[in-house]
């Protein structure tokens, strides 16, 4: 089969990849780059497991070809935080049990750490439309909506006192 | 749910697009947002030999207004729609369709282009494009020309495009009166089990203009000729609406799924239209 | 000593985090920071993929199997047939049911999606190609879909290779397509009192077949590695020590040197407890490469293939007399089993926990009987997030209350209460042969009906109703009710066992030098937060803070033999193994104590986390010193060292009980239900973790929402599956998911060592129910008895079209 070049920046490192064109993104993220945070969950863009942050915007990476993603930048849960600085949404899904399996968390934090930058004073159904390309099949969403509450909370309070530090 | 390969191209303008799709013939394909297209090769429905990638054409990207004239690139995502103000000032209907369309990351990625073009029935827009009386630019090895959304649908994913074309642009004039778009559907993500879309102008509790439009309620969207023809120039009254909306069901033509039987689609239908009727009649 | 102040016990007693606290689960720093390790993470040096060739057609002959094109593909290693694994024997497998199951089509093929060909190559995408390029030619047979028709005299005979069996593995077969008969209670004796009686409601109740769909489907990397002639399976196992038993039985590899691995599981829900072709295919071909094998089903195959659940047809009968007093029960139920019999029930339980359809009620007299045949669908049967066909039979009952209420013509809150076993009743032994443990049924239902303004909702829904006759709303209103008692822990070894595997669990704990643990089970979380709750269990046990004992589960190298997580299972048989292991370190820690507080043993005792000498309470010893203690001083009769074991055989199951309340309202022109509320209350006995058990039940009753009001997997009459992908086959997003409202009881089980009963299960057992009679119950005030789920758009409409409702 034949191989092409492909360069995107993958939480900020450039990548440089060979593959078959048809390789999905989602493949390339966690086969060739082993970013696994990412998971497969229904291969047809209807779970969301897969969500990563592509050119700013929420996209399912099993709906992507890896061609189509040159030149991209991508985040993927991997690179939103650290352990020693958790995100606010990292922090919050734990204070708040907004997972379960772990399986769907992934997309679910990389969809909603998009969604409080385009919608940073969400209301619970702002939030639960903005969600709403995610299955999650264990925590019925009650506590994940409850922890994406928090976190824009807790961002806005940080972006408040930054404000302060910089003024 | 792994495609078969293919040589994939990402041209930076039409000509050289069109001349790829001249070159291979019925082993080509473009890709837009790739939403309705990476689904059916992953269950290897399609054998596509070639893969031309649209994004790298600027020229059919973003949405121009003058005036009241509004044309959209093809490239032109669901999100870009939604979030576009001036849009949702010229063609609020857009926004309101749009929104009722898959989710936020298929949205993301999903075009206007890949929607119309596709001659999916189940999807929104070529609904919504007969009900704005659209048009069509394409451009081909024969060079460029217009086709009106209401004559581009042939069957399910048949359409009047030749395997050589490339949809350009949509254009449309801004609708004036009120407007409405109804959806029934099982869940976010889902098709419509049934859908309608109203645009009206109403004086002095007479109907001076009006489109009706279907979505999913048959091989390819339905433009409702004679229901229109049936409510302009007459008062607006709830008997009125019931023909009109009879009228439309009449027109609809749907399949049995897992949505439900053919009487039930048409049930609901009738009541999506009905709704839309009423809905757009109060926003006039 | 300084005067510093001893913490209170009190303050000690907080610091453990221990039974009764919402800890914070410990396995979500790596969840949330995408470092789970699933199976689809594993990667291994040299590992090739692996995938099928699946049957598109229900029922047919296999003529031939063309390999030639696919194993000229340059990335294709291998292509397997049942041919290839004749000669090993492992063409066929044993299924948990007693029956047999093609691991590879063998000559024929049963139902659409069955695996016939298993090929082996490079990656996923080559492996892909070579499944597109193998050909297969087939003979097409007829197809039987219909439980009730597979019976029949001229029916297709599906199972030739047990064609001339008159007996199965539960009994006498009456039909080649004809699996078992199963009986339980009183046949004369109940049609007697059915016969005689006042009033009697007569209704089918069906149960559609389902599935449990966890976001990660199933899969393995099995690894042989020839050198040291040891197989390594990670996988998707809800029971990985099951697993490597049936592995080594079926393969002849001892079982010494098998080694199965359960690494982060995204959820299971019953999905996972089977051993399905991809893992046999797995081993094998890695025997036979010498290299490991991914396989990783797509959601299609998963949906298709692994593990359907429900799908029982339950004919009932219910008698009572004209004030309302349950006199018997009787059940037939027709269950569609699919082509091959490979439901997870223990042994002795073909149809499951289906005879607990007395549900909450003192009935006197009743009688279940079961019928299992086969049919062209997908093999499996597992406990969608419920024990046993427990839901199937809570339903059942939870259908008949309501209609029996129908009859009477009284409210079914009230036939409930009067109906309901009494608390002074328990242990209860009900007419089918189980004993209940405990309850308080009544205070659970009045708490629930208070909450709810029940009076008030059935003002709400006469004024609803009036709306809707004068035409001003086409909108009706339904209340749905439930109470159910759930049946789970399974359980004791007396009369529970999977494949004669005795259905104990254990616990390991190994205390270290400095006061920390590690505690090992049999069991395997997918979700519900094992590590997090069997630590709290530790915690007040051991008096270790929670937050120093590291949980380990789903090696089989490192655990103890375990059944596994499913059922409810893991809280009570090996949450109360944990709790024993934990008693018996206590007790060799109380002679380390004495001795070091030199004292006698029984002149010491136990002080949360310390022992003190009594009446001395300033002169003690922690846990913390007895440990180190334990490692660096000879005591006299003491073994050095703080471990200990505890295999638990449960001396009953454990019966969670609860009170569902849903409000919906139905718009009858689109069949669209809006949920309004949602209330649950359960009584899961002792509550470990409250965060943990609020988030199981919102998770529960989501599944139920989703399985009541559009979750199916439909067939349609040549056997293709028509809801194969997550378009067709409903899950709720957030958007169409209710909020929720959880309340409890508290009613611990008597026999248990914390008194815990599990939960995880209950808020499907009891929502499923709960919605469904929501939807009955708009459309009684219009005459409707039964309507089958799932109640989706359509269906919701044709309730109320056939009444009428559409002029």
């Amino acid at each position: 089969m034949e191989k092409i070049n492909v360069s995107m920046k993958v939480n900020g490192k450039e990548e440089n990849l060979t593959v078959e064109p048809r390789t999905l993104l989602v493949h390339a993220l966690r086969e060739h780059l082993e970013y696994t945070g990412a998971h497969i969950g229904c291969s047809s863009s209807h779970c969301g497991a897969c969500t990563i942050d592509m050119n700013g915007k929420s996209v399912k990476s099993c709906t992507v070809f890896t061609p189509q993603a040159e030149g991209a930048d991508i985040l993927t849960v991997e690179g939103i935080g650290s352990p020693d600085k958790l995100h606010a949404l990292q922090e919050m899904f734990k204070e708040h049990h907004g997972l379960q399996c772990g399986y769907c968390t992934p997309g679910m934090i990389m969809r909603s750490y998009r969604f409080l930058q385009e919608n940073p004073d969400p209301t619970e159904d702002e939030v639960r439309f903005g969600i709403s390309g995610n299955l999650c099949r264990c925590t019925g969403y009650q506590n994940i909506v409850k922890s994406i509450m928090a976190a824009a909370s807790k961002i806005r309070d940080e972006e408040k006192v930054n404000k302060k530090e910089i003024a | 749910m792994i495609p078969s390969a293919f040589k994939f191209y990402k041209p930076d303008n039409i000509s050289k697009a069109v001349s790829l799709m001249k070159d291979f013939g019925e082993e080509a394909r473009v890709i837009a947002g790739g939403h309705s297209l990476i689904p059916i090769m992953k269950q290897r429905l399609t054998d596509i030999k070639h893969l031309i990638d649209l994004s790298g054409i600027d020229e059919i990207k973003g949405i121009n207004i003058t005036g009241d004239e509004i044309s959209i690139g093809a490239m032109t995502t669901q999100v870009e729609l939604i979030n576009n103000e001036e849009l949702f000032q010229k063609a609020p209907i857009i926004r309101e369709a749009s929104l009722q369309i898959a989710d936020p990351q298929v949205r993301n990625l999903g075009t206007i282009g890949g929607n119309v073009a596709n001659g999916d029935p189940a999807n929104d827009m070529p609904g919504l494009m007969q009900l704005l009386d659209a048009t069509y630019k394409l451009s081909g090895t024969n060079g460029s020309r217009e086709v009106k959304a209401r004559d581009f649908y042939e069957g399910a994913y048949f359409t009047s495009r030749e395997d050589d074309e490339i949809l350009l642009s949509i254009s449309f004039e801004s609708p004036s009166g009120g407007y409405a778009y109804e959806k029934q559907k099982r869940k976010i993500g889902d098709y419509a089990t049934a859908a309608a879309g109203v645009i009206i102008k109403v004086e002095n509790n007479k109907c001076s203009s009006a489109s009706i439009a279907l979505t999913n309620l048959s091989d390819t969207p339905v433009y409702c000729n004679k229901a229109v023809d049936m409510i302009v120039g007459k008062e607006i009254d709830n008997d009125l609406l019931d023909r009109v909306t009879k009228t439309c069901v009449d027109q609809s033509d749907p399949v049995a799924d897992q949505r439900g039987p053919v009487e039930f689609k048409k049930y609901v239908a009738g009541i999506v239209i009905k709704k839309a009727l009423k809905r757009a009649i109060e926003r006039v | 000593m300084d005067d510093v102040k001893t913490p209170s016990s009190e303050e000690r007693k907080s610091a453990l985090s221990g039974l009764g606290t919402s800890r914070k689960r410990v396995e979500d720093a790596r969840f949330t920071q995408g470092k789970g390790n699933y199976v689809d993470d594993i990667k291994l040096k040299g590992m090739l993929f692996g995938d099928f060739v699946r049957s598109p057609l229900a029922h047919a002959r296999v003529k031939n199997i063309d390999t030639s094109a696919a194993l000229a593909l340059p990335g294709v290693h291998a292509v397997l047939t049942a041919d290839d694994l004749r000669p090993l024997g492992l063409h066929w497998m044993p299924t948990l049911a007693g029956d047999k199951q093609m691991v590879l089509a063998d000559g024929k093929v049963l139902f659409q999606g069955q695996e016939v060909a298993f090929v082996v190559g490079d990656d996923r995408y080559a492996v892909a190609d070579g499944v597109s390029m193998v050909k297969v030619e087939y003979d097409e047979l007829p197809v039987v879909t219909d439980p009730f028709k597979a019976e029949l005299k001229d029916a297709p005979i599906l199972r030739e290779d047990i064609a001339d069996q008159k007996e199965g593995a539960h009994g006498a077969r009456r039909h080649p397509n004809h699996i078992f008969t199963w009986e339980a209670g009183e046949k004369e004796e109940t049609n007697k009192v059915i016969d005689e009686a006042e009033v009697v409601a007569d209704e089918m109740v069906y149960y559609h077949r389902t599935h449990p769909c966890p976001l990660e489907t199933c899969g393995c990397v099995a690894s042989m590695d020839k050198v040291n002639g040891k197989l390594t399976v990670w996988g998707t196992f809800q029971a990985p020590h099951a697993v490597r038993t049936v592995a080594s039985l079926i393969s002849n590899i001892p079982e010494h040197n098998i080694r199965i691995i359960s690494p982060d599981i995204g959820g299971g829900f019953g999905n996972k407890v089977g051993v399905y072709p991809g893992y046999i295919c797995s081993i094998v071909a890695s025997i036979v490469t010498g290299v490991p094998i991914k396989w990783v089903e797509d959601r299609m195959d998963n949906l298709m293939a692994t593990a359907f659940a429900r799908d029982y047809w339950m004919r009932g009968k219910i008698s009572a007399t004209k004030d309302g007093k349950i006199t018997g029960l009787w059940c037939h139920t027709t269950a569609d089993h699919g082509a091959f019999d490979a439901c997870a029930d223990p042994t002795k339980f073909p149809a499951g926990f289906m005879n607990i359809c007395t549900g909450s009620y003192d009935i006197p007299v009743a009688y279940l009987a079961v019928d299992g045949v086969y049919t062209n669908k997908a093999p499996g049967g597992v406990a969608y997030r419920c024990s046993f066909r427990v839901t199937e039979a809570s339903y059942f009952i939870e259908r008949m209350i309501e209609v029996l209420a129908l009859k009477l013509g009284i409210d079914s809150a009230e036939l409930r209460s009067k109906n309901f076993i009494k608390k002074e009743q328990f242990p209860y032994t009900s007419a089918l042969g189980w004993e209940y443990d405990s309850g308080d049924y009544h205070r659970a239902w009045d708490k629930a009906l208070e909450a709810v303004n029940y009076r008030q909702l059935r003002e709400d829904q006469k004024k609803q109703l009036q709306l809707f006759k004068d035409g001003k709303s086409r909108k009706l209103m339904g209340i749905g009710l439930s109470h159910f008692t759930e049946i789970v822990g399974a359980g004791p070894v007396k009369n529970c066992d999977i494949l004669g595997l005795g259905m104990f669990d254990a616990c390991e704990i190994r205390i270290h030098p400095t006061g920390s643990a590690i505690a090992r089970l049999g069991t395997i979380s997918q979700g519900q937060g094992h590590a997090t709750t069997f630590a709290q269990i530790l915690a007040s046990e051991i008096g270790i803070p929670a937050s120093d004992i590291t949980l380990e589960e789903g090696d089989t190298d490192t655990a103890p033999y375990g059944l596994g997580t499913y059922g409810s299972r893991s809280t009570p048989v090996a949450g109360a193994a944990t709790a024993m292991a934990g008693r018996k370190i206590r007790a060799k820690a109380q002679m380390i104590a004495a001795y070091l507080l030199e004292v006698h043993d029984d002149d010491v005792e136990w002080d949360v986390d310390r022992f003190s000498v009594k009446g001395a309470p300033e002169k003690f010893k922690t846990m913390k010193e007895i440990a180190f203690a334990s490692y660096n001083q000879a005591i006299p009769g003491v073994e050095p060292g703080l471990e200990a074991v505890s295999y638990y055989d449960p001396p009953n199951m454990t019966y969670p009980n609860g009170a569902y309340v849903v409000v919906m309202e139905i718009d009858v022109d689109t069949g669209v239900s809006d949920i309004k509320k949602v209330y649950a209350l359960d009584d899961c006995g002792t509550r470990i973790n409250p965060m943990i058990i609020e988030g199981q039940v919102h998770g529960g009753l989501t599944e139920a929402l989703a399985i009541s009001m559009g979750q199916e997997i439909a067939y349609d009459e040549q056997g293709n599956v028509m809801t194969g992908t997550l378009m067709d086959f409903f899950i709720p997003t957030a958007w169409e998911t209710p909020t929720y409202e959880t309340d409890y009881t508290v009613t611990p089980s008597p026999h248990h060592p914390i008194g815990a009963k599990g939960v995880g299960e209950s808020p499907n057992v009891g929502g499923v129910s709960a919605f469904s009679n929501a939807v009955h119950d708009a459309f009684k005030p219009f005459g409707l008895t039964q309507a089958h789920m799932p109640h989706d758009h359509w269906r919701v409409w044709k309730i109320a079209k056939d009444l009428g409702l559409h002029n």
